[in-house]
């Protein structure tokens, strides 16, 4: 491993002197995020090669408007919601589904579980908070498809799935153009391919390299980078081919295509992004619970002074920010990039508090 | 008839009367009887060879109740003595307090009260004073258990924070993350389950053991709720002292750290109920590896870590298989399953 170690930073400090300036390579996959911190990349870095850790934690993207929806909905007393651990603790304008509801919000781990929590309670609809990217969109594809061949009327999705690839171009077109290069997720990949990510590196000549969990995978992931920034390359490359192909998992493609369409959606921090966000194809508008409760999202305004968007867009590391570790901790979060155990924020405070780069 | 009522806890079997008097006489005292607890006293006398004693109490609220190694009985035995034995007592004696739900299974009683008495007899522990209490169906989760225990100093133990300094190694006696992962894997019905198993174990014989033969053992402590982290944490706030540990030298079983990357736990925040963490001197801590190796309940202890100096607020740093570091803080509440 140590041989692998040294190679690799042989490439990074390589690429840092070719550039003459710092060189940021933005990860959008929380579980990259989470990996970098555990196993303490960073301090191994050369001095200019900076992680930003971007758009790619499900909870923190997702839009407080989104949140208060889901609020809204747990104070129902004929709803149950089901939802992945992580979201309960996300703040909305007021509290959040742990602190605001009626005893009827149950953490699920899939989303079989929550179909198996609507045929447990015939007499409760049951709303499946169903966020994440193109990893998780599968699972409530089938669920939705499954819901419809057992004519389950007591089960309904409240959607926000998103999508990576949108957000990384206006990224790159509109928020930060000091990103050099994308580490891209593994998980993600394994579904949409490698070769999605080629539109964005071709137009904005940035390397895109997939790379897997490991420590040592994301250290090669960005010793590739480096290599491509050395030799003034901007290509996809995946170095996790032991899960992620070129076209990704077709099938998964598929049934993601049979039940939603691609619309416009709220992120949040970042705004509106066009054809960024899953919704439910009108034949499977009865397990749509915006049509079924008659909710509309709406961008909440953030009044806290919160900086988890520009965070996530690469512009400030948490520390940046004056309610860091200070207001905002992981006890009393305000922003969701302290509530995700993969977002930025959490993870700086976490792992990191001590060793701030700046 | 009665057969069939006594298939199943119902209200009366806590209310004092013939059929709380049946159930503690053919259930418990058949499976606990010694001197003291067959009397039925109000309370237990006891005689003691020392005056220097330790005495503590923890609830059990596990579910499920049984796990692939254990079930809540083994735990209310083990996670007392525990407790006693991280204090530097071997542990002698526990109460035995049960809040049963009524509609219990009499059968899932038994094989809980069988696991109490193996588990108190294989550690040479006495469960010597009582109270069993019945609720309605809802009041309580199938059961509750309080246990008490007292046990005698080692005289030869010598523990405490104000003793640690740096430089002085830190030991584990195994592999960390067992129990805490066999529990929420089971609990969620997750795939490894088969494969993950309890460490769930009275730890008193080899931590007597030790404070008995290494005087350089300066403190102790069980990593059990919070993890590794959480135990490891204490030590650097109560010393004022720096920890340094080695993530190559923490032992973990695969399966464990499989199942904890899947959910995205991180394993030192991972309930344990059969590891100690000991904080040695560094000129005994060859001796008490090598004693802990030898025992059945430390075959794969390391020393995984070391105090160092802290130049302003303590904090415990791990360098990381890749050669990184990174701080090792407490686990806000309980973890959450992360959503991909």
């Amino acid at each position: 491993m140590l041989e692998r170690i040294c190679k690799a930073n042989k490439l990074m400090d390589k690429a840092c002197q070719t550039l003459g300036r710092d060189i940021n390579v933005m990860e959008v996959c929380g579980t990259h995020t989470v990996s970098i911190f555990r196993s303490g990349i960073r301090s191994t870095l050369p001095k200019h090669l900076k992680l930003l850790s971007g758009p790619g934690c499900p909870v923190c993207v997702t839009d407080q408007g989104y949140i208060d929806l889901a609020i809204e909905l747990a104070q129902r007393d004929d709803c149950i919601l089901a939802t992945y651990g992580d979201m309960i603790r996300v703040p909305g304008s007021d509290g959040s589904l742990e602190t605001k509801n009626k005893n009827n919000v149950k953490v699920v781990l899939s989303a079989e579980d929550a179909i198996d929590l609507a045929k447990e309670n015939p007499g409760k609809t049951v709303v499946f908070i169903a966020v994440g990217f193109e990893t998780t969109t599968p699972a409530t594809a089938v669920v939705v498809k499954e819901a419809a061949q057992a004519g389950l009327e007591n089960f309904c999705v409240l959607c926000a799935h998103k999508l990576v690839l949108p957000a990384m171009e206006v990224l790159l077109s509109e928020k930060n153009d000091k990103i050099d290069a994308f580490l891209c997720p593994g998980h993600v990949s394994v579904i949409i391919g490698s070769k999605a990510y080629e539109p964005i590196a071709a137009k904005y000549r940035k390397p895109c390299v997939v790379a897997g969990f490991e420590p040592m995978q994301i250290i090669e992931g960005l010793a590739e980078i480096c290599r491509q920034i050395c030799e003034g390359q901007a290509e996809v490359n995946s170095i996790y081919d032991v899960a992620v192909t070129p076209q990704g998992n077709t099938i998964a493609q598929r049934i993601i295509s049979d039940c939603f369409e691609v619309t416009d959606g709220w992120w949040r921090g970042i705004g509106k992004i066009p054809q960024s966000t899953l919704k439910l194809k009108s034949q499977y508008s009865k397990f749509d619970a915006y049509e079924r409760f008659g909710l509309t999202e709406k961008p909440a305004e953030d009044k806290t002074g919160c900086r988890c968007g520009e965070v996530l867009c690469g512009l400030i590391e948490p520390f940046d920010c004056a309610m860091f570790g200070n207001k905002c901790t992981p006890q009393t979060p305000i922003g969701p990039c302290m509530v995700s155990s993969e977002g930025a924020c959490a993870a700086w405070y976490k792992y990191g508090r001590k060793r701030k780069t700046s | 008839m009665a057969n069939d009522i006594h298939d199943k806890i119902i209200l009366a079997h806590g209310g004092g009367g013939q059929l709380s008097d049946d159930l503690i006489r053919n259930k418990i005292l058949t499976r606990l009887t010694n001197k003291t607890l067959e009397k039925l006293g109000d309370s237990a006398s006891l005689s003691l060879d020392s005056t220097d004693i330790c005495f503590t109490t923890d609830s059990y609220v596990v579910k499920p109740l049984f796990f692939n190694g254990g079930d809540i009985g083994k735990l209310s035995v083990c996670g007392t003595a525990n407790d006693l034995a991280m204090a530097g007592a071997r542990p002698l004696f526990l109460s035995l307090a049960l809040i049963i739900e009524t509609g219990l299974e009499m059968k899932t009683l038994e094989k809980i009260l069988d696991s109490i008495a193996t588990e108190a007899r294989e550690n040479n522990i006495q469960v010597v004073t009582g109270d069993t209490k019945t609720v309605e169906t809802g009041s309580a989760d199938k059961i509750f258990i309080n246990t008490a225990g007292i046990g005698i100093k080692i005289k030869t133990a010598n523990l405490g924070m104000n003793r640690i300094k740096s430089g002085d190694k830190i030991i584990i006696n195994g592999t960390i993350g067992d129990h805490g992962m066999t529990i929420i894997s089971q609990r969620k019905g997750i795939e490894f389950e088969s494969q993950l198993k309890t460490d769930c174990a009275c730890l008193a014989p080899l931590s007597c053991k030790l404070l008995e033969e290494v005087e350089g053992v300066k403190f102790m402590r069980d990593p059990t709720r919070g993890g590794a982290a959480v135990a490891l944490n204490d030590i650097a706030k109560g010393s004022g002292l720096n920890i340094e540990i080695d993530q190559q030298k923490i032992p973990v079983n695969r399966t464990v750290q499989a199942a904890a990357d899947v959910l995205g736990f991180d394993v030192l925040n991972i309930a344990n109920e059969g590891k100690f963490i000991a904080v040695v001197a560094p000129e005994d801590a060859q001796k008490a590896l090598d004693i802990c190796k030898a025992h059945p309940l430390g075959k794969d202890a390391s020393i995984f870590g070391e105090v160092t100096d802290s130049d302003e607020a303590p904090i415990v740093e791990m360098k990381t298989e890749i050669g990184g570091r990174r701080i090792v803080q407490i686990p806000y509440g309980r973890q959450l399953p992360r959503i991909c």
